[in-house]
């Protein structure tokens, strides 16, 4: 007879989702297995198997004796559904056992409109929401990932959180653990090991304190826990952990290919981005490391895609020697190479050039805002100039496809900013008319912009966000500025990029909001198909929460910030200093034309960074 | 152009017909085979496979034709390649040369095993066949262009109804392939609509083997 589960499957979309079995999924024999670790990405399998990071620790995880990794993604609604009313719990993809019977339980937390699936995954799992709520050992819940920067929102529902770069660190804490589980430690004796493991923050030893006008007073460590939670960086790539053998989905996935980082971090300090700080300092990676991990990945995953990723590739230094022995390779074995994130230079135009032999897909510039003022307000240092010759030369080779992204409600920004999107957009039809050679065909400009939202750990961190209302109506503004049929108009609607902006920097008392909202029903809320900000505007009421608070208040310069406690190499000094550096229109040159003190470097101890 | 017979089952039946061909050509990838690819913009792999497989239903006999560049290798050596390079659930039981054409294709066998959660009337075999020895059984079909209704009874060519335990029920049927093709679930369909109380509670679907016209193994 066929159990629950196979006869659900085959009640809901794309069942082979929740199957396992594809190439290369690691299964092994439970009598040699000590530390069963369920590891959660809080999203759908599609996205969540294109996610580089769960794919490395994956395998850091598996390399260990004793240890068994297995993954775990969120169920998509149909099959949430069809679970709860069958009473069937979350589990896990490689033995199919149920998440509430591992030991450890990991997530990889990469942007805040997760949570809610966090929340709900451990629901779906049985499991208690609260870390006081879970007593034992068994079910300990870790997480880590960009979010960790700054975890306040999660704090009570993850008993720590692992800082940084997980190749290292991850085989520390379950080396630990496995010693707790064999020696039968307490769930408290493990927690004050744990925080004894560089880039580990337990969120339960530190006590917050509150001024009467709702802003942080004080972050007390108790327990013996440290004042400041550095995070952990791999300084030789060359020599880190790299998965070489892939899991190739049995489905299509997002990003269906494989994936080469070749650097980490980035020297161009665009102020608004929290990986462009967050990931500091540079460390590259060598192009005969990254040329035989490629051919070693097509061939054991059979990939007839792979792209070559990091925050921006022109700015590696080998990019020339890797795609120089890369190219031939691919052309021999049919390979699609792709280099997304890079420059309007020279170099990338030609590259460009060759690697598109076989389809030409569309331009992508992300100027971000409109008018060069404001492009050195938020130092992202993409000239008109340099766009529109980029346009040039791609129209006149046949292009007919631009993409251009911009955020609307940067700091200082005014509506003569806004118009200056309509005008640059302008400027690229202007060029068609002049270069485009595939008139025919018609030039197609997409243009979209998103609500910005300040993150932490950017010079941005202390700025208000504009209310939805103005975001609006600049929205609009900009809308009645477009009359050319070529142009297609984008914005993203502001609820979603409010939330994100009320959790990116928000406190620990915004986990009641979490967990009141997912009890109200959200879930999936990166999804347009169900994310509902009514269950979420009802759950900020519930508890008395002030969404403004942590939007269109904007932080203080000397206030104490949630996430004052964590370290990520930048200095909160540096921060400060770019942010002035923002308000008087000056540009910081990029770190390769000469380091601008960032104070990343303090991360490094065996190699200098490689800006 | 060489042809693989192949299996597909355990976990394997919930991959597509389309993830299962994109599958394919990355098994080929991995076990170093070099597919001929199709001229023009996009190039494509070579590679089909005869009777697209509905979501869920387990084969032991799917058909996949396929075209190597290069050196010829023999077809062991395809063989244990290829299964080296394939995921848990998709098995190639044989390569070999100069296969049927496919228009030849004509019948289809499959199994049903029909579940029932509380204990089987005692003459729902007899029910059932009595069903399928009417005229007509009309059934609608779902298909691109709306609903459609269909007679079972012309496509259906052999049927045997046996009990195999207290809660199941196995329908081993001999059905048209291609020009109509009888897919055998519609037998489900039918004893939902005529015989509802005999409507099971889940039903597994195999494909058991493929013949031509008169009934010889096709291949």
């Amino acid at each position: 007879m066929t159990d629950l589960k196979h006869r659900i499957l085959l009640t809901v979309q794309k069942p082979a989702r929740y199957t396992g079995g594809e190439w290369g999924e690691i299964k092994k024999d439970l009598k040699d297995v000590r530390v069963r670790v369920a590891f959660c990405f809080p999203d759908t399998y599609e996205i969540g198997m294109s996610n580089l990071g769960m794919r490395i620790l994956y395998g850091v995880m598996n390399e260990m004796d004793g240890v068994w990794c297995e993954r775990v993604f969120a169920p998509w609604g149909d099959m949430e559904e069809a679970m709860r009313s069958h009473g069937l719990p979350l589990w896990a993809l490689e033995s199919q056992d149920n998440v509430r019977d591992f030991d450890m339980i990991a997530f990889t937390i990469g942007y805040e409109m997760a949570y809610s699936n966090i929340l709900n995954m451990l629901n779906l799992s049985g499991v208690p929401l609260r870390s006081r709520d879970r007593r034992g050992l068994k079910n300990m819940v870790f997480a880590g990932g960009v979010c960790a920067f700054n975890p306040e929102p999660l704090a009570e529902f993850v008993d720590f959180f692992s800082l940084g770069e997980g190749e290292e660190i991850t085989v520390e804490i379950l080396s630990l653990y496995d010693r707790a589980k064999g020696e039968g430690w307490s769930k408290d004796a493990f927690l004050h090991e744990v925080a004894k493991i560089p880039g580990v923050y337990v969120p339960g030893f530190y006590r917050h304190e509150y001024n009467a006008d709702g802003t942080l007073a004080a972050i007390i460590p108790t327990e013996g826990a440290p004042e400041v939670v550095r995070k952990r960086i791999v300084e030789d790539l060359d020599q880190a952990y790299f998965p070489v053998k892939m899991i190739v989905p049995s489905t299509e996935i997002v990003h269906d290919r494989a994936n080469l980082e070749v650097f980490r971090g980035c020297i161009r300090g665009c102020r608004f981005c929290q990986a462009g700080f967050s990931c500091r300092p540079v460390r590259k990676k060598s192009p005969e490391v990254l040329y035989r991990q490629a051919v070693q990945l097509l061939e054991d995953s059979g990939n007839n895609e792979i792209t070559v990723s990091s925050l921006s590739t022109s700015d590696y230094r080998g990019l020339k020697e890797l795609t120089d022995q890369l190219i031939p390779y691919c052309r021999e074995h049919r390979v699609n190479l792709s280099v997304p994130s890079l420059r309007a230079d020279n170099f990338s135009r030609e590259l460009m050039e060759k690697l598109q032999t076989v389809r030409k897909s569309g331009l992508t510039f992300a100027p971000e805002a409109g008018t060069q003022r404001l492009r050195d307000v938020i130092n992202k240092n993409l000239t008109e100039e340099e766009i529109l010759n980029t346009c040039a030369r791609a129209f006149s080779g046949g292009w007919s496809n631009v993409k251009l992204y911009f955020m609307l409600g940067l700091p200082t920004e005014t509506d003569e900013d806004v118009l200056g999107i309509a005008d640059l957009v302008y400027k690229v039809i202007k060029t068609w008319s002049a270069c485009g050679t595939n008139k025919k065909r018609g030039l197609r400009v997409h243009v979209a912009t998103a609500y910005f939202v300040p993150k932490p750990h950017t010079p941005f961190q202390w700025e208000k966000q504009i209310t939805p209302q103005e975001y609006l109506r600049r929205c609009k503004l900009l809308k009645s500025h477009f009359y050319s049929k070529s142009i297609e108009y984008d914005y993203h609607s502001p609820d979603l990029s409010r939330l994100e902006a009320v959790f990116a920097r928000g406190d620990r008392r915004l986990g009641a909001v979490l967990e009141t909202a997912v009890k109200n029903g959200a879930r999936l809320d990166g999804w347009d198909e169900y994310f509902n900000y009514a269950k979420w505007y009802d759950a900020f009421r519930q508890c008395g929460i002030d969404e403004n608070f942590y939007t269109v208040r904007g932080f203080g310069e000397e206030e104490l910030l949630p996430w004052d406690m964590i370290d990520v190499g930048v200095t909160k000094e540096f921060l400060l200093r770019e942010r002035h550096r923002a308000y008087q229109e000056t540009v910081t040159p990029d770190c390769r034309s000469g380091c601008a003190g960032c104070g990343a470097n303090r991360l490094l101890k065996e190699v200098a960074c490689d800006a | 152009m060489p042809r693989a017979l192949f299996a597909k089952k355990g976990s394997a039946i919930y991959i597509s017909h389309l993830d299962l061909m994109r599958l394919f050509q990355r098994a080929f990838q991995r076990a170093g085979l070099k597919l001929t690819h199709s001229q023009g913009f996009n190039p494509r792999p070579l590679v089909s496979i005869a009777l697209p497989l509905s979501l869920g239903v387990e084969s032991g006999c799917e058909l996949l034709d396929f075209q190597l560049e290069g050196e010829q290798i023999p077809n062991e050596t395809l063989l244990s390649r290829l299964n080296a390079a394939l995921p848990v659930g998709v098995e190639v039981l044989a390569v070999y040369n100069h296969g049927r054409k496919l228009k030849e294709l004509a019948l289809l066998e499959s199994i049903l095993t029909l579940e029932y959660d509380r204990d089987i009337p005692q003459d729902t075999p007899e029910n059932i066949r009595k069903l399928f020895a009417q005229k007509t059984v009309l059934v609608e079909k779902k298909g691109k262009n709306g609903t459609v209704v269909q007679d079972l009874i012309p496509m259906i060519k052999q049927l045997a109804v046996r009990q195999i335990s207290s809660r199941e029920l196995e329908l081993r049927v001999l059905g048209c392939c291609q020009n109509p093709t009888l897919n055998p679930l519609q037998l489900c369909a039918a004893i939902r609509v005529y015989l509802p109380e005999l409507a099971p509670d889940f039903t597994r679907c195999r494909r058991v083997e493929i013949y031509d016209q008169n009934k010889t193994i096709f291949r």
